[in-house]
């Protein structure tokens, strides 16, 4: 009993915001002070008041901004910064900090998270908890360095090799940037998990007033699994070959529980005007918000459209998708891809309505102008339709 | 009455009990007993965190006591590096087979040493990639033949065989490099040295040690486990000349 409080003892003391065991340091930013921010030094921010240790990055534009934002203040606060020699390597620092059950972060775009693939496959099948954020660029390869929603189905179903999943938040402003990887770390933590912010290169570059986490580190685990040295316990190791027979299968049923707890628990989207609309438009990050102002348009003219903006896009939030949707004439997919979500959105829907889809590839990102046009023209096409045609 | 015993040679205290799945004559079941005996006399085996790369040594952990992680095939000294910064004052160690280090890892081997990282890499070279089948390995001998060089490998078309010591050793932060053989009894006693130089330098927080061992693997050399010895004594020994390259930080053979 004793040995065991010293051993918490000994991690809390790993925790979080408390660089080489000193107290915590005070940003020279007040906590909850009003600034403006660029969505990528606000992902940054939001790391170092999430009680991040540990950051390993790799130039990539749109998101080079986080990784000077991170050369500069994380040695300020005691923590380290490291540029590595390549995406790989940069993913699997993140590994070797995580093993020792330290809050770790890398950060990229597009191709750079391809590289990375391996190593959250690797964090996953080791359930090691860690933050990964992707400002998204066009592709396929080099592609351009525009803005794009090409990566949903990389993020959100496994990505790397195997049978796994990470929680995907997606934010939509920069406010959202900055509290959402507060929550990631939260999240990473508490189910052991690798924890993607999927954003994009206009979350990246824009620029906001938000408001800064206020208050303490999200709580820091006992993580009794850590490698802290084989000290008055039994050596403790970190692996993901498991060769022995049924071994790997147990511990795949082990991870699918894990997941289908997170889909109980943490599904979460945001809905307008979602209840009693005749078209409800299905969004995410960028494109919800720019269809937000599509759809205030259309109701200013009379149209019946609502929102459903998943905000976790692993796990998707499903069951009350399909609740509203069973409930209109329509639903309209509009994503910066050619139809990524969309799958998703019509196993939801699972055919209790007709699902449209408007997609802007390639990097280009959509006016309200153009959102709007879309619901117009599905607006026409299922006037005379009456609800519940199944 | 009581009985004095004197002991002269037991199983290393940082040694599992568990029988090595090594095949005979392999060099990685002798590397891991003096890998634990360095633990045991340097008094760190509760201190140490161990990297197991992709290879014949994956299972380094059900033989060492000591926490160990596994590593992505090549990323080991990224995963180290990860370790060591998070934790300084532990001991760090990768242990990596030739292909882990010198093909597929290269980059992250050349940055890690070229960073002064304060960890040490265990390099087993035996010039294949053991636990796969004995294919061509970065390191594999002029003439030499594997299933994917089956005639034997050609400078011209596949490359000669790395020297990675020399190539470390044009680096400036790398505190101490040496290669040893496995070859003889002096040559195990040597590796030994080395690796508690190496721990050593670690310890103080002197940088970057990086030990090559010469290694035989006899089931792939296709030779006997006695042939294999004298394979590595006449052979791998010839192109990969067995020296300290570094030490104390100071380059003293290139």
């Amino acid at each position: 009993m004793k040995k065991q409080k010293k051993r918490n003892k000994a991690h809390s003391a790993e925790g979080a915001g408390r660089p080489g065991g000193t107290a915590p340091k005070r940003h020279a930013k007040a906590s909850g002070e009003r600034m403006l921010m660029m969505g990528n030094e606000a992902v940054a921010e939001g790391a170092i008041r999430a009680g991040c240790r540990f950051y390993f990055g790799y130039p990539i534009t749109p998101q080079n901004e986080l990784t000077a934002y991170m050369a500069k203040h994380m040695p300020e606060h005691g923590r380290v910064f490291i540029q590595a020699e390549s995406e790989l390597a940069a993913i699997n620092m993140v590994l070797g900090a995580a093993t020792t059950g330290a809050r770790a972060m890398t950060s990229s775009s597009s191709p750079g998270i391809s590289l990375k693939q391996e190593g959250i496959s690797y964090l996953a099948g080791t359930q090691l908890p860690a933050v990964i954020v992707n400002v998204q660029r066009g592709g396929p390869g080099l592609g351009s360095i525009d803005p794009s929603q090409g990566d949903y189905f990389q993020a959100t179903k496994g990505g790397g090799h195997g049978d796994y999943h990470t929680i995907v938040l997606a934010p939509m402003s920069v406010q959202e940037m900055h509290s959402f990887t507060v929550e990631a770390f939260r999240l990473a933590d508490k189910y052991r998990i690798p924890t993607l912010i999927l954003a994009d290169g206009r979350l990246g570059q824009m620029m906001e007033p938000i408001t800064l986490h206020n208050g303490p580190p999200p709580p820091m685990p006992v993580k009794r699994w850590a490698l802290t040295g084989a000290k008055g316990r039994r050596p403790n190791c970190i692996r993901s070959l498991l060769v022995k027979e049924g071994e790997l299968e147990s511990h795949n049923y082990k991870l699918q529980k894990c997941y289908r707890k997170i889909e109980q628990r943490e599904a979460r989207h945001e809905e307008m005007h979602a209840d009693k609309c005749d078209l409800l438009v299905a969004a995410w990050g960028t494109c919800a918000r720019i269809a937000k102002g599509a759809i205030l348009a259309a109701r200013a003219r009379g149209l019946k459209v609502g929102l459903y903006r998943p905000i976790t896009l692993w796990p998707f939030p499903a069951r009350r998708l399909a609740q509203i949707a069973s409930k209109t004439k329509a639903v309209l997919v509009t994503e910066m891809n050619c139809g990524q979500m969309l799958e998703d959105v019509q196993i939801a829907v699972a055919g209790s309505t007709p699902v449209f889809f408007s997609g802007y590839p390639g990097g280009r990102v959509p006016g309200e102008s153009d959102i709007f046009q879309a619901i117009c023209k599905i607006a026409k096409k299922i006037k005379n339709m009456p609800k519940h045609q199944r | 009455m009581k009985r004095h015993k004197h002991i002269i040679y037991s199983r290393p205290r940082a040694l599992t009990r568990k029988p090595m799945h090594y095949c005979e004559g392999c060099g990685h079941s002798l590397v891991h007993k003096l890998l634990a005996e360095v633990m045991d006399e340097l008094h760190i085996r509760n201190k140490t965190i161990g990297v197991a790369p992709v290879g014949c040594a994956v299972f380094a952990y059900f033989y060492l006591k000591c926490d160990i992680s596994e590593a992505p095939h090549g990323r080991t000294p990224a995963v180290a590096t990860g370790i060591k910064r998070a934790l300084p004052d532990h001991i760090v160690f990768s242990y990596q087979g030739d292909g882990d280090l010198a093909a597929i890892g290269m980059a992250e081997t050349v940055h890690t040493a070229n960073r002064g990282e304060n960890i040490t890499v265990i390099f087993i070279n035996n010039t294949v990639y053991g636990m796969t089948g004995g294919q061509m390995a970065p390191t594999t001998l002029v003439g030499q033949q594997t299933p994917t060089c089956p005639t034997g490998r050609k400078t011209g078309t596949m490359g000669g065989p790395i020297r990675v010591c020399e190539i470390l050793n044009t680096l400036d932060n790398p505190f101490y490099i040496e290669r040893v053989a496995l070859d003889s009894v002096q040559g195990i006693l040597r590796t030994k040295k080395a690796l508690l130089t190496a721990f050593k330098a670690q310890m103080d927080g002197k940088g970057y040690s990086f030990v090559e061992i010469l290694s035989p693997c006899p089931t792939f050399f296709h030779l006997s486990s006695r042939d294999s010895l004298q394979f590595v004594k006449n052979e791998l020994s010839k192109h990969f000349p067995v020296r300290v390259f570094r030490k104390e930080g100071v380059k003293i053979n290139d």
